[in-house]
């Protein structure tokens, strides 16, 4: 563990910490995520509980360190769960491997920064069908409080786990997801980022998945003034599926909001498919970033990669910028991307009203109707209802 | 019920004036069809009815059961009762039709100060419905009007007049895109509807349709008003002779 800190501090020192030139954060500043003092930021008091109902096992980080008294009993069968601090030999051997490969062909400085310095995290290693979700729940007590959390989920051939990832760690937050997806296992990552309007979020998945297997992440945005979401995805096993799904949703109105996904899937195997789905709803100046790319290796034949951006603007005042890139190096594949930027129908919208359905209602209707294809990568409909509810929650507070 | 008088309406963007002075006077429980030639206005009547934007009113006036609709957003209007099937019904996809039509009736409830509909009553009260019409349930689980055929779609609308129960129903076009079978259906689901408190405007370009569904009053539109009305009688004379004759006289 002390070697893989120390080699991801040498790799920051050797990349640097990332500006304005840099191609990859030309639309997001990236110096909010480097400013010495935090910025305060209050937690998202107006949320209710996700998932509350749900049978689950509940891990809970307050301030980005792990509340043990909060938390359930950390025992389920198939899944062997461990603090950072008391990291078992597996997760020694694999914290910041994937995280190192993925620094290639695009840096990721935070990501690096997070292997050095994380100061907790949860290491999974899932040999089994897990009876139930795990979820990690991040609460937040101090307005100025910085967390920087490296998670680590190895899923054992054949072996499935659901995580749940909710709430905000801090007021600034550096959060890195490292998953190791063995052959024909089945990983589900669903995660509802409820935040304050001053928060500011840096995330990295970095995901490997060997043949037959299936990775599914969905994230919710709402609010958070600045969030950069990084997904490094490698498919090396053969007939593999990978999708990456996001619903942002953002007022202006409430202080900035600025959202950015930036993904990266590589093709390395036969036979595989991989799906983006980002959709943002953009209203009173907020802006959107879509960074998205596919990169089929040679021999990677029959890989089946699509891509999708869309954002919905509320009003005129806000922006959205797009970067579909598809890079290729086989020759029989299936691979495509689109990008829309809209508003409200308004034939869709003198539908619903011409039924009784006042304006705002039906402006929240179709905002949902917008949202649908990503939530539909969803697969658990009783998780998918509590994302819902959870939007029509978001809608409600913001109509008008 | 429905009163019309003198309606004068352009487009907001342009100076194209397209209804010239339209009045009709539909009764309660009377079924009024609308003929007319392409571009006559017939759909901008419709539209201007049910408060589309993109219209202006420049004269007139359009009352139902005396409340002055011009006033009125387009929600305003369904829960005053009046009820628009729609000659291109929309398609939203991720909105459930359950989802959309129970929203719908009970915002229309709401508004008119009446208790909302709980889930077990509505799927009743849908189920019902949707039987008569021959609509199997399977559609009323999938987002609304996605992926249905012409002839779904179409009594899909009639369904949801069925469910809102409205005072004052304007089909327009109903029977474009329809088989002989399809009509017969939607025909059948407008019939079983008719009451004496109830009534209707018939916007269509053929006969055929009115062999379903039996107006008492029949009138021909053309350029912008309404130059003749009739009896049934009268668009068995359109079906037979065309439109020519009867512009010739008025134009």
């Amino acid at each position: 563990m002390q070697s893989a800190r120390a080699d991801a501090a040498a790799r920051l020192a050797d990349m640097g910490l990332p500006g304005r030139r840099d191609e990859y954060w030309r639309w997001t500043n990236p110096a909010p995520f480097m400013a010495e003092a935090v910025p305060e930021a209050g937690a998202f008091r107006a949320d209710t509980p996700i998932f509350a109902d749900m049978p689950k096992v509940r891990l809970v980080f307050t301030d980005g360190v792990f509340d043990a008294a909060a938390s359930d009993d950390p025992r389920l069968a198939g899944v062997e769960i461990a603090r950072l601090a008391d990291a078992p030999q597996w997760a020694g051997a694999f914290y910041g491997s994937l995280e190192a490969s993925g620094q290639a062909p695009v840096r990721r400085p935070f990501a690096a920064l997070n292997t050095a310095r994380a100061s907790d995290g949860v290491m999974l290693r899932v040999t089994g069908r897990a009876a139930r979700p795990v979820h990690i729940s991040y609460r937040q007590s101090s307005d100025t409080s910085e967390a920087i959390l490296h998670h680590c989920v190895k899923l054992e051939e054949g072996a499935e786990l659901t995580l749940l990832e909710t709430g905000t760690a801090a007021a600034r937050a550096n959060l890195v997801l490292e998953v190791d997806v063995g052959a024909g296992a089945r990983f589900h990552h669903i995660r509802p980022q409820g935040r304050s309007h001053g928060h500011r979020v840096y995330s990295a998945i970095f995901a490997r998945i060997s043949a037959g297997a299936l990775f599914k992440s969905f994230t919710l945005s709402m609010n958070g003034r600045l969030t950069r979401n990084e997904a490094m995805i490698e498919i090396v096993g053969d007939n593999a599926l990978a999708h990456i799904a996001g619903a942002a949703l953002g007022d202006g109105a409430d202080g900035d909001f600025h959202h950015d996904d930036t993904v990266f899937i590589t093709h390395g195997a036969e036979g595989g498919e991989s799906r983006q789905v980002f959709k943002k709803v953009l209203r009173h100046g907020a802006t959107g970033i879509f960074q998205g790319k596919i990169l089929v290796q040679p021999g990677a034949q029959k890989t089946d990669g699509y891509q999708i951006s869309q954002a919905l603007m509320l009003d005129d005042l806000c922006q959205f910028l797009a970067k579909p890139e598809l890079e290729i190096y086989a020759d029989d594949v299936k691979c495509s991307h689109g990008s829309t930027t809209g508003a409200i129908d308004e034939t869709a919208l003198f539908y619903l009203r011409s039924r009784g359905v006042p304006r705002e209602e039906a402006v929240s209707l179709l905002v949902l109707s917008f949202l649908a294809d990503a939530i539909a990568e969803i697969d658990d409909e009783a998780i998918a209802a509590e994302i819902l509810a959870r939007l029509q929650d978001w809608l409600a507070r913001h109509r008008g | 019920m429905l009163e019309i008088k003198n309606l004068h309406v352009k487009l907001q963007e342009e100076e194209k004036v397209i209804l010239k002075g339209v009045n009709l006077h539909v009764g309660a429980g009377q079924v009024h069809a609308i003929m007319g030639p392409n571009g006559s206005g017939k759909s901008t009547l419709s539209y201007v009815l049910s408060g589309r934007e993109g219209y202006e009113v420049t004269a007139g006036s359009a009352t139902l059961l005396g409340q002055d609709l011009l006033a009125l957003d387009p929600e305003e209007r369904a829960a005053a009762g009046l009820f628009l099937a729609f000659q291109y019904p929309v398609e939203i996809p991720g909105v459930g039709n359950m989802v959309f039509l129970r929203t719908a009736l009970n915002a229309q409830r709401k508004a008119r100060n009446e208790p909302e509909v709980s889930a077990g009553e509505f799927l009743k009260l849908v189920r019902e419905k949707a039987k008569t019409l021959k609509i199997d349930a399977e559609m009323l689980k999938r987002p609304v009007n996605v992926g249905f055929s012409g002839g779904e779609k179409k009594r899909n609308e009639i369904l949801q007049m069925a469910v809102l129960e409205p005072r004052m129903c304007v089909l327009d076009e109903t029977d474009s895109g329809l088989d002989v079978d399809a009509m017969k259906l939607v025909a059948d689901g407008v019939n079983a509807l008719r009451d004496a408190g109830r009534s209707f405007l018939v916007i269509t370009h053929y006969q055929r349709l009115l062999d379903h569904i039996a107006p008492d009053v029949v009138h021909i539109m053309a350029d912008g008003r309404i130059i003749r009305t009739g009896g049934p009688d009268l668009a068995l004379e359109v079906e037979k002779n065309g439109y020519a004759d009867l512009l010739a006289g008025v134009l």
